[in-house]
């Protein structure tokens, strides 16, 4: 058991290495990858601070910071399967899937690139935030941080079992836009659903990544109660769902 | 090494709202032993890459059995994986990458060591005469450096077992012959077994022990290079006449060389396989001297693997393969 551990972390980490050496060789995935959360706060922000008001708090930065995370998280990691339909097509995966190595792990080292790409965003958006004025506990942004990097492997897992699917961008591009759209308004990214009328608040309560949103929120409030509980539960759902499907089609025969 | 049982696979294509089903691989029993090099014959779409899919666990079959290297291809795969080396048919490296650190990566997920895997990728990038490009994009590498640096890959680990999916295509006449070479030295100085698909009726006549000939689906012969040559019954001479009015003498006379077959007649050229055409070559020249027939040109070919696969199936790999 613990040597099969040891050999499905080695494996693990040598397809993550291999991920994150190409993609940091290519400028354009490093340049866009710290421009967005730049782009997302500051143009965004001033647009948001005059609706703190109506949302009825003094720091509207603990309330986007926390939506612009998972929009971050979801946005960028759906699209990460793109990647993957590329080495399908170059004999990549096919390469990787006659070797021994665990079909989990063939999937977790793309998704840790993704994750660590995310975490940089991340770490940026809220020193950024900071700058611009947000004030949150400190805890609390962490596990906050935590929760958007749970989402966004999920996404990330989702996305590579599409693409390993579709095996087409063409495919996967208009499929990806119409789950990521009504997914980002209906979970209250940029304004939490209980501003809105009654009806659509039901129905956002059925959408689990409103519920990350929300916990996210309330622990960048330091307000750790019910919220964190069902949000945590929630990405963790989210993330083992989605890692066991991706694996999945790894196996897939016709992969 | 390898035995398969009654191994098939079809595939369901959908066009529209009509299916049909491809049988990709109709009921295949093949066997192969420890350190034989054994070439998988056939024309382009016969169930090569299918079969080969199949036994290196890339590919469920839909009916059969098959054991590699001692393990259940269906229920043992990862035992299987662990003892095979696998070069596909089209590529298996990004173009994005290093040749080099794909190599090494490839190794690696076979779980052994970093310095190990470059050791044997370096050795490897010498051998398949790829020295200097370790460090290039497989993007700005031509097509046969490609091609070798795929093998490199399949290679890195050394296996005991190796699966070829056509290794030699789009490689020129001087790569083939130092890839031949390669994998010959690889049974005599590593011990490993070969199993590679081909094209090509020279490659694997000069490369395997053994030679399983597949057409639609099917193994239609498998044997030595040189027992497969020796059921197309004898060498095939043709003579190509002056003068259309001795045919009918020319073809009596060949016809005496072999009783029981007729010579074909085409345009001026009379042609016969006749066994052990050597020693019978003087013979003719003499008796058709006797009878005054005057000769264009006289040819005598051996039977080539084309032959063969003519003769089994009644179509050449040449039109094929064109
Ligand atoms: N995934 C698939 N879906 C549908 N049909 C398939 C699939 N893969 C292969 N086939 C069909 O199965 C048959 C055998 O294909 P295979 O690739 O095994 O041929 P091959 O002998 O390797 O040919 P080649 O010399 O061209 O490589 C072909 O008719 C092919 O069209
Ligand atoms: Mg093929």
């Amino acid at each position: 058991m613990a040597a099969s551990i040891a050999s499905f972390a080695r494996e693990t980490w040598i397809v993550f290495w291999r991920q994150l050496r190409i993609a940091l060789r290519n400028p354009a995935w490093v340049i866009i990858g710290l421009i967005q959360p730049v782009l997302y706060l500051s143009l965004f922000g001033p647009l948001l601070e005059p609706m703190a008001g109506i949302l009825g708090t003094d720091n509207a930065y603990a309330i986007f910071v926390p939506g612009l995370l998972v929009q971050l998280g979801l946005f960028g990691a759906l699209f990460a399967g793109f990647g993957l339909v590329a080495e399908w097509r170059a004999g990549v995966i096919e390469a990787e899937r006659v070797t021994p190595a665990s079909r989990t792990a063939l999937l977790l080292g793309r998704v840790l690139r993704d994750v660590v790409q995310l975490l940089v965003q991340g770490v940026v958006l809220i020193a950024l935030g900071f700058a611009f004025g947000l004030r949150a506990s400190f805890g609390g942004m962490l596990y906050g941080l935590a929760l958007t990097l749970l989402l966004g492997a999920a996404a990330a897992c989702a996305s590579n079992a599409l693409a390993l699917v579709t095996k087409s961008e063409d495919v996967m591009a208009p499929l990806i836009n119409s789950i990521a759209l009504p997914l980002l308004l209906l979970s209250g990214i940029l304004i939490p659903m209980s501003v809105g009328p009654q009806w659509l608040e039901t129905i956002s309560d059925f959408v689990p990544t409103k519920h990350v949103v929300d916990a996210i929120r309330a622990a960048f409030a330091g307000n750790f109660g019910e919220p964190i509980l069902w949000g945590t539960v929630w990405a963790v759902v989210i993330f083992v769902v989605f890692v066991i499907v991706g694996t999945r089609t790894f196996r897939k025969e016709n992969a | 090494m390898i035995h398969a049982r009654g191994l098939a696979r079809s595939f369901t294509t959908r066009k529209g709202r009509e299916r049909t089903e491809v049988k990709a691989v109709a009921g295949v029993d093949l066997d192969v032993e420890a350190g034989e090099i054994v070439g998988f014959l056939g024309p382009n779409g016969a169930g090569k890459t299918t079969t080969l899919r199949m036994l290196t666990t890339l590919l469920k079959p839909t009916a059969g059995t098959a054991t590699v290297a001692g393990f259940d291809v269906a229920t043992q795969s990862e035992q299987v994986r662990r003892s095979i080396g696998y070069v596909s048919q089209s590529g298996s490296t990004l173009p994005e990458a290093l040749a080099g650190e794909e190599v090494v990566d490839h190794g690696r997920l076979y779980g052994i060591s970093k310095a190990q895997a470059t050791a044997r990728g370096q050795e490897l990038f010498q051998q398949l005469d790829l020295d200097g490009l370790w460090t290039r994009n497989p993007r700005a590498m031509s097509g046969g450096q490609r091609r070798r640096l795929d093998i490199a890959m399949g290679l890195v680990h050394d296996p005991k077992l190796i699966f070829l999916d056509e290794p030699t295509t789009g490689l020129d006449p001087q790569a083939r012959a130092n890839l031949w070479q390669h994998i010959g030295a690889l049974r005599t100085d590593r011990g490993a077994t070969i199993f590679l698909t081909t094209h090509y009726l020279d490659e694997a006549d000069a490369l395997c022990d053994r030679v399983l000939v597949i057409d639609h689906g099917v193994i239609v012969a498998s044997d030595s290079p040189e027992a497969l040559k020796q059921q197309v019954s004898g060498d095939l001479v043709e003579l190509v006449l002056t003068d259309a009015a001795a045919l009918p003498r020319a073809a009596a006379a060949l016809g005496a060389l072999a009783p029981g077959s007729e010579p074909e007649v085409d345009g001026l050229v009379v042609s016969l396989r006749v066994p052990q055409a050597g020693r019978e070559l003087a013979g003719l020249l003499r008796s058709l001297d006797r009878d005054g027939i005057a000769l264009e040109a006289i040819e005598m070919r051996r039977p080539t693997l084309d032959d063969v696969f003519l003769n089994l199936t009644g179509r050449s790999l040449r039109e094929e393969a064109a």
